[in-house]
């Protein structure tokens, strides 16, 4: 997945945050009980997960990590 | 008084689980191991203690009760956007920061930015404002559990006696377990609030005869229908919020705990999972804190509940001490005590009691990040460690442990606000405010240490200019709000019943847009470190 997809799902999220449409209204009650705003803010947090996890699969800084790893072998290796 | 009892029993043992950490630590000299547990959390302890670090009393008591007041966008304010926001900070800035805490050292946030910008007394400047803000927080620990304990045990404990039974205890393990001490009591509490909210929301809804029928009759009551909505919220004001969740990563207590990880893939499961904590906790407390405006039989939710009309009705013609008065009384922090007090049985209460005690003794990290900061950015900065050694900067660090405790708590008994609107409007803008300072320092080789003082100018300026403005314009009552300057029409600076307004926005909005511009525009115009310097944190670059 590209970089640029991710920032573009980072950027949808952040602006489904402000769900207008559910502004004034209770109705539907999910499962009899539940505002739908409140429903859907749950639902989203669940969407903020699966951002995370897509970050992960597909952005996760590896090089960060191999920066350690270099520095490691290095200290090792003067030692 | 056996919900106390349990309590209590919960009490010594996180109190035991810090105790045993300092008999695993290495003799609690070595500065590295009482401060960041040696670097070396495991995937489970991280993810838990990082979480947990960042729940505080409000968690619990002040979400419930804010949505006693304000209703379902209790959640969407100030869970679902830290669902995302949090994540994602710890994600890009937690990950480099721990990154070069492995590769150089750094045990606090000034430790890096003294280095990255060749700075001295501006990293001071950041340590000093970083250490103000974070004494709120600290207060709010301490609060929550006067409060807590003083409900449980039905008002036996005073809010006095409770909230110095909870500074003691959160020293005691902080003091002597140091970081693996509070890595592995924040792990136990995590674990207990999540366990909490299911609980608390089978035992509550069976309570209260299943929610359909309370859910139907808030409907059909026009005082409480707008409960369930967000029509009392200005979408302006909701959508400040999202800003709210940038201090986290900013706050030192979190990026300290970042440090604390073993290996960098232990972020993974944290971050793909924070969210789902979030909503594990507060989705619960959120539905229970609205759902409580629905129960009759409970004297001091009714008082709360005939507060809040009198201050609606009555409120615009009230002096500002009496409405402040008032809305003392209809705070709803103690409002999901008392659900669980009228519905639990006694055994279960003292249970999830203690799930509450979890989320109130957040504070212990925050503690332990100031003890940090004052060793690492202060005492061994100015020279203390080279010339007393190193087992006397971590005695320092514990001395300074039991002197800023007790400080908490001598304002805790005195701080008149509600635990939510302290940490909102202090420690949390300022924080937010100061987050670009970690963007600026890891992701922009231009910046300066001329920036990063801006900054920090700025966020101090700021965060005083608010307290002074909410001091000298008193909340009016709910309702329109007090507009103290306009331009042609449009409301510059307003007074609302909840704070200050910009424009519109919470003055969190206008804070970060004016640190970043800062960040930019002096960075732009002063000179940039030394091309190896920058080298180190940009090798690719």
């Amino acid at each position: 997945m590209s970089r640029t997809l991710l920032v573009v799902v980072v950027v949808l999220l952040y602006g489904l945050h402000q769900d207008f449409w559910f502004w004034r209204t209770a109705h539907p009650l999910v499962f009899g009980f539940v505002p739908i705003g409140l429903f859907y803010q749950g639902c989203y947090s669940v969407a903020a997960a699966l951002l995370m996890w897509l970050l992960v699969k597909y952005a996760w800084p590896s090089h960060l990590e191999e920066d350690i790893d270099e520095s490691t072998v290095k200290e090792d290796a003067s030692a | 008084m056996i919900p106390a009892i349990v309590v209590f029993i919960y009490l010594a043992t996180v109190l035991y689980i810090g105790i045993f950490a300092f008999r695993k630590a290495s003799g609690g000299k070595k500065a590295e191991d009482y401060f960041l547990a040696s670097r070396s959390l495991g995937p489970f302890v991280f993810l838990f203690s990082l979480f947990g670090t960042n729940m505080t009393a409000f968690a619990i008591l002040g979400s419930s009760g804010h949505a006693f007041t304000n209703g379902i966008v209790t959640f969407g304010l100030m869970a679902s956007s830290s669902a995302l926001v949090i994540p994602l900070t710890i994600f890009f800035i937690g990950t480099r920061v721990w990154a070069l805490g492995k590769k150089y050292g750094f045990m606090t946030p000034v430790q890096m930015f003294r280095d990255r910008w060749e700075c001295g007394h501006i990293g001071t400047v950041i340590f000093v404002l970083q250490a103000v803000l974070l004494i709120p927080y600290i207060i709010i620990g301490i609060m929550g559990g006067g409060t807590t304990l003083n409900a449980i045990s039905g008002g036996v404990i005073p809010f006095w006696f409770g909230g110095a039974i909870v500074a003691l205890v959160v020293m005691g393990y902080v003091f002597f377990g140091g970081m693996r001490g509070t890595a592995w009591v924040n792990t136990f509490q995590t674990i207990l609030f999540l366990l909490f909210g299911a609980i608390a929301i089978i035992v509550i809804g069976a309570g209260m005869g299943g929610f359909r029928s309370a859910a139907q009759a808030m409907l059909a009551s026009p005082a409480f229908a707008p409960l369930l909505t967000r029509e009392r919220i200005s979408p302006l004001y909701f959508f400040s919020y999202t800003f709210i969740p940038l201090s986290a990563i900013a706050f030192p207590h979190i990026l300290i705990f970042c440090l604390t990880a073993e290996k960098m893939k232990h972020f993974k499961k944290t971050v793909i999972f924070y969210p789902l904590c979030i909503l594990a906790i507060w989705l619960p407390c959120v539905f229970l804190g609205v759902m409580a405006n629905r129960v009759t039989d409970v004297p001091q939710i009714r008082a709360k509940q005939e507060a809040r009309r009198v201050l609606a009705t009555q409120g615009k013609a009230m002096a500002p001490e009496a409405r402040d008065e008032l809305r003392e009384k209809a705070a709803g922090d103690d409002v999901i005590l008392l659900l669980l007090q009228r519905y639990a049985p006694l055994w279960l209460a003292g249970l999830l009691g203690a799930g509450i005690m979890a989320a109130v003794m957040a504070s212990d990290s925050q503690i332990l990040a100031l003890s940090t900061m004052f060793t690492e950015d202060f005492f061994a900065f100015y020279g203390g460690k080279r010339r007393f050694g190193e087992a006397v900067q971590v005695q320092t660090g514990r001395l300074f442990i039991v002197l800023i405790t007790m400080v908490a708590y001598a304002v805790a008994l005195r701080a008149p606000e509600t635990i939510f609107e302290l940490a909102i409007q202090y420690a949390f803008s300022g924080f937010a405010a100061l987050s670009p300072l970690l963007v600026a320092a890891l992701f922009w080789r231009g910046s300066t240490k001329w920036g990063a003082l801006a900054v920090s100018l700025w966020t101090a300026s700021a965060v005083i200019a608010v307290a002074i403005y909410q001091h000298a314009v008193p909340a009016p009552a709910p309702g329109p709000p007090i507009v103290s300057w306009s331009i042609s029409g449009l409301d510059v600076l307003s007074r609302t019943p909840g704070g200050t307004a910009v424009f519109g926005f919470m003055p969190v909005v206008p804070m970060v847009i004016v640190s970043s511009l800062l960040m930019i525009v002096v960075s732009l115009m002063t000179s940039k470190p030394k091309q190896s310097t920058i080298q180190k944190y940009f090798p690719q670059g």
